[in-house]
């Protein structure tokens, strides 16, 4: 393989990493927060994507404020199903808020079936995102470099909102111990609304970001991408933010490398990326970054 | 008093009943991919099909009806649509279905309960194989194969081909290996022969790969959801080779998706456009019926390849001269000849219809009817 080639495999692959890194971040706060799998954060990425285009397309908003607007409507969608879905299984057994999560899935998966039709759409890429710059032999997207930028922003926010604020705080305690923190006034159902808002805030954000990388958008396009990024949570250690970011990255470049040193293997790509990941749980099971598992008393 | 009238009420209840037993209507079950992945091509099917229906509603002095169940896209949903068309709504015949994998699971049930089906554009020859009641109203996947090796050979002038198949679809997986065999055959060489899985967006890896093997051609015979981000891939790694596909890509949207990326893209379809030169009459009826019809819509050669399955099934009924399933089998085996939308149409011994295949490229953002080629077997 030429030097060229493999740069060329890198930067393919630091794309795909960072591109499910971002999803993972969104399953990883709200995982981190209430110990909840939400499986339908890929549909909510969906959403997002599906906004961005509705926005160009029906109110023929320019494409930054389609984007905006499309985040603040997703992140409404997330408290909306945070209210409806999960709320109320708040004090039952972890495993039912799951299966709920399950059910909203398929019911926003089949909702935009009859609402958007499955066909898929061509999604707008800006000029400055689309080009492709050549280097030498090497051939750069500009998504390759504002991904892992707008990556690393997200990150550095949550962080910020995690650890230096009031709700950031709130959020904190909540983790550690539901009861005691509602028993200290801390609103608990407004805290986790906000949970949801940013959740589903950061899920439009890589929905977006995947839509400008893979520009056709379909009800299903977040089934696949969220499984990835649960992937990508789990092997970094869910609940650890850095550790989505780098498990997602993991994962792009395991699944890269793997078709261009063995081109053979290309249709078990998936099957070959996911045994490396067991035997990475097998030695850490609790992920790269993750926490020591406690058992609660 | 009042017994005669019940008594003659009764009659006349009961003659009503018997008159609509007589009129009892021909019914037609139809499963296609309404919603998921296929949906695309499934809905222009079901549509040349309804417009058929509109033209033609009966058949043998009854009425038709047509039944329309949505297989979703999926092997289980295919075969239970089957189930449900022949146990709960009775029907005498079925149309379907776009897409080989779900044709192949609708199959088997209709082959047990021993209902005749006609495939829209299921190409893969396993679906008939071995199948007594299983026909097909488009050319099988061999034909198709080795139609674009010749054309990727003599037109293209490609010596070097290189092949990126989606290894879960039997659609791909047959129709790469034809291509592969044709290509081979005809004293070119296949460089690089890659595969993805159905649902996969990033092909940046066998792109990559593939650009450095510099083959003349790349053929992808994929379906649109995938075909069209590939193509547009493969350009923006700086991939220069011809790239060809096959009906599955045969889709207006694929130019949006891929705008300017995806010029020159050649695909075989079937014998039908709305723009093709030397029009048959039928064809022609064709086109400006739809146009009448579905005014926000352009006909495809999927719409026209429904319209003749609906159309070619409703003679093989007129043929048998009833609704037993038997009688139209036979019908359907028998078939010469026949002149539909997309051309003269024999179905063979394999219960395959033999007629050209049909060649179109993208050239300045439109879809354009390069020509057809009758292929060597």
């Amino acid at each position: 393989m030429s030097l060229e080639m493999f740069i060329q495999h890198f930067l393919n692959a630091l794309t795909l990493g960072s591109l499910y890194g971002l999803i993972a971040i969104g399953y990883t706060m709200v995982y981190g927060i209430l110990r909840l799998i939400n499986f339908a954060h890929g549909d909510i990425f969906m959403l997002g994507a599906y906004f961005v285009f509705w926005g160009g397309a029906l109110f023929k908003l320019p494409w930054g404020l389609a984007v905006v607007a499309a985040i603040a409507f997703t992140s409404f969608c997330g408290v909306l199903v945070d209210r409806a879905a999960y709320r109320p299984l708040r004090e039952a057994p972890r495993i039912s808020a799951l299966i709920s999560s399950i059910g909203v899935s398929f019911f926003i998966e089949n909702l935009c079936i009859v609402t958007f039709s499955a066909i898929p759409r061509a999604v707008h890429v800006p000029q400055w995102l689309g080009q492709v710059h050549l280097i030498g032999k090497v051939r750069l997207l500009p998504l390759a470099v504002v991904v892992p930028i707008v990556s690393m922003v997200l990150t550095s926010g949550l962080l910020w909102i995690v650890y230096r604020t009031k709700p950031g705080l709130a959020m904190r305690a909540i983790s550690k111990d539901i009861e005691t923190t509602r028993l200290m006034g801390v609103p608990v159902n407004r805290i986790i609304a906000i949970t949801f808002g940013l959740g589903s805030a950061l899920a439009a954000a890589s929905g977006i970001m995947w839509a400008l990388r893979y520009p056709q958008i379909h009800p299903f396009m977040g089934v696949i991408p969220g499984f990835k990024a649960f992937i990508a949570a789990v092997l970094g250690g869910i609940g650890s933010i850095q550790g989505a970011v780098l498990g997602g990255m993991l994962l792009g470049f395991i699944e890269i490398m793997i078709i261009a040193f063995l081109p053979a293997l290309s249709g078990y790509r998936d099957a070959f990326a996911f045994v490396l990941l067991i035997a990475i749980l097998l030695v850490r099971p609790s992920g790269l970054m993750g926490e020591k598992l406690e058992e609660k008393v | 008093m009042k017994k005669i009238a019940v008594l003659v009420s009764l009659l006349v209840i009961l003659g009503a009943v018997g008159a609509a037993c007589a009129e009892e209507p021909v019914r037609i079950g139809v499963y296609l991919p309404l919603t998921g992945q296929n949906a695309f091509g499934g809905q222009l099917e079901c549509d040349g099909i309804l417009m058929a229906y509109d033209e033609k509603p009966e058949v043998l002095g009854r009425k038709i009806e047509v039944i329309v169940v949505d297989n979703k896209s999926d092997k289980v949903e295919a075969a239970n649509a089957v189930v449900r068309l022949i146990e709960k709504e009775k029907v005498h015949a079925i149309l379907g279905t776009y897409g080989s994998s779900l044709a192949m699971a609708g199959g088997e049930v209709a082959e047990k309960a021993g209902i005749p089906v006609l495939g829209t554009s299921c190409t893969n020859p396993l679906v008939t194989q071995g199948k007594k009641y299983y026909f097909r109203a488009c050319y099988i996947d061999p034909l198709q194969g080795s139609a674009a090796a010749k054309f990727a050979m003599d037109v293209l002038g490609a010596k070097q081909a290189a092949v990126l198949k989606d290894v879960a679809q039997d659609y791909c997986v047959g129709l790469a290996a034809y291509f592969k065999r044709a290509f081979e055959a005809a004293g070119g060489e296949v460089v690089a022969d890659l595969n993805y899985q159905s649902g996969d967006q990033d092909f940046t890896a066998q792109l990559t790969t593939i650009i450095s093997k510099k083959p003349g051609v790349l053929f992808i015979p994929s379906y649109f959801a995938e075909g069209a981000i590939i193509i547009k891939q493969a350009r923006e790694l700086g991939g220069t080779f011809h790239i060809m596909g096959a009906d599955a890509m045969d889709n207006p949207d694929m130019i949006t998706i891929g705008g300017k990326d995806i010029e020159g893209f050649v695909y075989s379809t079937f014998p039908y456009a709305p723009d093709m030169p030397d029009m048959s009459p039928m064809a022609k009826t064709f086109t400006e019926n739809w146009k009448v019809k579905f005014p926000d819509k352009d006909p495809n050669a999927n719409s026209a390849i429904g319209y003749d399955s609906y159309m070619l099934l409703v003679d093989a009924i007129e043929r048998a001269g009833s609704t037993d399933p038997e009688a139209i089998t036979e019908a359907l085996a028998k078939t010469m000849n026949w002149e539909g939308v997309t051309g003269s149409t024999t179905i063979n011994e394999t219960h395959d219809a033999v007629k050209p295949v049909g060649f179109k490229m993208v050239k300045d953002g439109k879809q354009v009817y390069v020509g057809a080629v009758i292929p060597e077997m």
